[in-house]
């Protein structure tokens, strides 16, 4: 058995109520290593050859909660979610943060797989090799603070019924759904905590598919064996070293993005994106931290960075609302991006984001598209049951997100997501309202424009990458670029949070992947090979796609129409991203990564990476 | 000869705590050499989220957990103060967190004795790392004469004054 594995996932059935366990043998393991990578694996074995026929939110649809072998060593925990997705119809590697997997791991876990649908609400609780399904009746359609609550009491009276003798039982680890998970809202998330996500993907809506509330876990036993106890305490040391030496995001998490991405890089979402600027000094950081931080450092199992803090409204009218920073995802998409430049009207709105389950960033891109859709006329009042969503109207966005968790009027078109409502309006209204969705493959981009140039992602960045829109896995050149998907996807694989990589040597992360497993693995070998191999297996089932949805390259694998648009305001008025640019950008990048012209993973790519069954399946869309 | 020790505590700012969890990992792999969440001796609770903070014996003046061992497991250590476990002689019955007005000891994993900071004899490694990383909620200071028994709180009773202090209202319906 390679090191730093539990050795066994538990896998259960909810259809049948069917609880075993499944393990892969070391060669599969070596090669898609955990989390992202190994979703992808078991997806693919498990549904390729029916993908297109596989309904995301069906009974068919495998649910993966996976860990990976780098799991609670490397600095900062996370926790991989992934399934057929609800939003690309492909497979996302979705972290979240948390002691979830730590937890899982030390229950002598590498991951869950869920299959089927129960009969009535249920969440699952593992405690070490015992785990059940529990009824979760008491607790559906209950918010997020109120999930966890019932879910923290509850487990805990159990183990210290169960087990009378150990004292004080902590907490366990709770990933759950918050009401639009249950109502299967494509913007749904996995959440942990109150305020952590996995919101890419959409795969809270899966787990409301399911009848799946949550998945509760303790976990007794220490963390696996690893090759090299030593070597793993010198590089723990020497990824905090190096994050200690580096103050940013520390101090502020990326909470300084608010004002910075505007004020300097142009390239945050501002009235859905029909600007990238704006100079409002009231949004900057100092003025969250000074009247709503309650908390300067927050985080998750073994971060030496903490890059969370804690908001709370202690007065005014949102009096009482709780959340993390909010990040620089959420200042953007639920701030500039609505036209809210108030850090009280910001703070509101995340809290009651997460209360309900919802994405942030899914959610927040999904409001800006409907308010550019009244401000232009097209969306009226009356189809909006009342809601006027006026830029800079925080409680209008509030009553549109509340309609869209319980999918209520409108709120059931705009829960499909923006690609998805975009289809339904235009059909609606006659008229084609694809230029103000601003998303790549039913995935919302990241709050990073690409038009000024001065960020981080490439004008093919997100119309190249496996996951759409998502930020945090960019299309980039050189294929073993600090940015490129193929490093991300060593990170989602292994599963640890890429925020303690910054500035610390790449290849040293392969040293810490040989200290845990004891394996050699070189990144020339990981981006050459066994990344490349993820990639075009989730390439593969993108491209699939189905049953209601599929992406054609030609058309897709672009730039939402919005960014071919010139900045209107701000330095960098004017700047624009050039389509001819792009279409060679995009070619350069089928190159690399061996895709034909019409961005199909070629037969030959295929079979150097031993991938013939996957060729053999794509012949149909060659 | 053994270096003479200064009797030490562990003072603590529990609302500054981050939950980054890295004083267990620090104390599981000094008693343990493993990562062992549940067999550190110092554990930090998060019954609310966000309400993060670390558990561990505050050493009474009175060490009431080493009266009330039935086999004199306990005992206090001359040149720290801690309570030091014979974990031959333990027999895992629980006494002494039942002794404990703030329920601190609990059992090791393995189920064969009891847990409780031992101040790694003098130079505890939670503080070297909460310290190191600029959070500051433990500072080893020099033990005097003061009631630090007051600290021995149940998880409970200490979320729920963390949490007023934090939130402010609308506390209660998270508990």
């Amino acid at each position: 058995m390679i090191r730093g594995y539990a050795g066994k996932f538990l896998e259960v059935n909810l259809s049948t109520g069917k609880i075993s366990e499944t393990r892969f043998d070391d060669e599969l393991l070596r090669d898609y290593v955990g989390g992202r990578g190994l979703a992808a694996k078991i997806l693919w074995d498990r549904l390729g050859k029916k993908w297109e026929s596989i309904d995301p939110l069906g009974t068919e649809n495998i649910l993966l909660f996976l860990t990976g072998p780098l799991t609670g060593f490397f600095p900062g925990g996370r926790t991989c979610v992934s399934g057929k997705s609800p939003q690309s119809n492909g497979v996302i590697g979705s972290t979240v943060a948390g002691e979830f997997g730590v937890e899982l791991k030390c229950a002598g876990y590498d991951g869950v797989i869920v299959l089927g649908k129960a009969e009535k609400p249920i969440y699952l609780f593992i405690k070490d090799s015992d785990a059940e399904i529990r009824d979760a009746s008491h607790i559906w359609g209950k918010d997020a603070k109120q999930t966890v609550a019932l879910l923290t009491k509850e487990c805990r009276e159990i183990l210290k019924k169960r087990y009378p003798q150990k004292g004080e039982w902590k907490e366990p680890a709770i990933l759950y759904i918050g009401p639009a998970g249950e109502n299967m809202v494509r913007t749904a998330v996995v959440a942990a905590k109150w305020t952590h996500a996995a919101g890419y993907g959409g795969y809270g809506a899966v787990m409301g598919s399911k009848r799946l509330k949550a998945v509760v876990v303790k976990g007794t036993g220490p963390l696996p064996d690893v090759g090299d106890m030593e070597a793993v305490k010198r590089l723990m040391q020497a990824v905090c070293d190096n994050v200690y030496e580096s103050e940013l995001w520390r101090r502020w998490g990326t909470g300084s993005g608010g004002y910075e991405f505007a004020a300097k890089t142009s390239s945050e979402p501002v009235r859905n994106w029909q600007e990238e600027w704006h100079d409002r000094r009231e949004f900057g950081v100092d003025q969250f931290e000074n009247r709503f931080w309650v908390k300067q450092f927050w985080g998750d199992f073994g971060c030496p960075t903490t890059c969370l803090k804690i908001a709370v409204a202690k007065s005014g009218r949102f009096k009482g609302a709780i959340t993390d920073n909010p990040d620089y995802e959420m200042q953007a998409y639920l701030g500039p991006n609505l036209g809210i430049f108030s850090p009280e009207d910001n703070v509101f709105l995340a809290s009651l984001l997460d209360d309900l389950g919802l994405c942030g960033i899914q959610t927040g891109n999904v409001l800006g598209f409907v308010a550019e859709l009244f401000q232009r006329g097209i969306l009226s009042e009356k189809d909006l049951d009342g809601i006027k969503p006026v830029w800079g109207d925080a409680e209008a966005f509030a009553a549109l997100a509340r309609k869209i968790a319980f999918r209520e009027g409108i709120g059931n078109i705009l829960a499909e997501g923006t690609y998805r409502a975009a289809l339904k309006i235009g059909k609606m209204k006659g008229v084609d309202v694809m230029p103000y969705a601003v998303q790549c493959k039913g995935i919302g981009v990241g709050a990073h424009g690409i038009r000024s140039g001065k960020d981080f992602v490439d004008i093919y960045g997100y119309a190249c990458s496996v996951q759409g829109g998502d930020h945090t896995s960019v299309a980039a050149l050189p294929l073993d670029d600090f940015r490129s998907e193929l490093l991300m996807t060593f990170h989602d694989s292994a599963v640890y949070c890429y925020f303690n990589v910054f500035g610390f040597s790449r290849r040293t992360i392969f040293e810490f992947y040989k200290a845990v497993t004891g394996l050699d693995l070189t990144m020339e070998e990981w981006v050459n090979t066994k990344a490349l191999r993820i990639l075009q297996l989730q390439r593969a089932m993108l491209l699939l796609g189905g049953p209601d949805l599929k992406w054609n390259p030609k058309t897709h694998d672009d730039n939402p129409p919005r960014f071919y648009e010139p900045l209107p305001t701000g330095p960098f008025k004017g700047k624009t991203v050039e389509k001819t640019n792009v279409m060679n950008e995009v070619k350069r990048y089928y190159e690399a990564v061996g895709w034909d012209e019409n961005g199909i993973p070629k037969t030959e790519t295929l079979k150097k990476l031993g991938l013939e069954d996957v060729d053999k399946v794509l012949e149909k869309l060659r | 000869m053994a270096e003479k020790r200064e009797a030490i505590w562990i003072a603590r700012e529990l609302s500054k705590c981050s939950g980054c969890r890295k004083c267990e990992i620090a104390c599981s792999l000094f008693h343990e050499n493993r990562i062992w969440p549940e067999a550190s001796r110092i554990r930090v609770f998060m019954l609310v989220p966000g309400v993060d903070f670390p558990h561990f014996c505050v050493q009474c003046e009175d060490y009431p957990c080493v009266d009330a061992c039935p086999v004199n497991a306990l005992s206090v250590s001359r040149e720290t103060g801690a309570v030091l476990v014979d974990v031959e002689a333990c027999t895992a019955c629980g006494s002494c967190i039942e002794a404990c007005p703030g329920k601190v000891p609990h059992m090791h994993p393995n189920g064969k004795h009891i847990l409780i900071c031992d101040l790694c004899g003098g130079d505890p490694q939670c503080v070297k790392v909460c310290q190191e990383g600029g959070w500051n909620v433990l500072k080893k200071v020099s033990r005097e004469d003061h009631a630090y028994k007051l600290y021995a709180r149940t998880p409970e009773e200490v979320t729920r004054d963390l949490a007023v202090k934090l939130f402010g209202e609308k506390v209660e319906e998270f508990l």
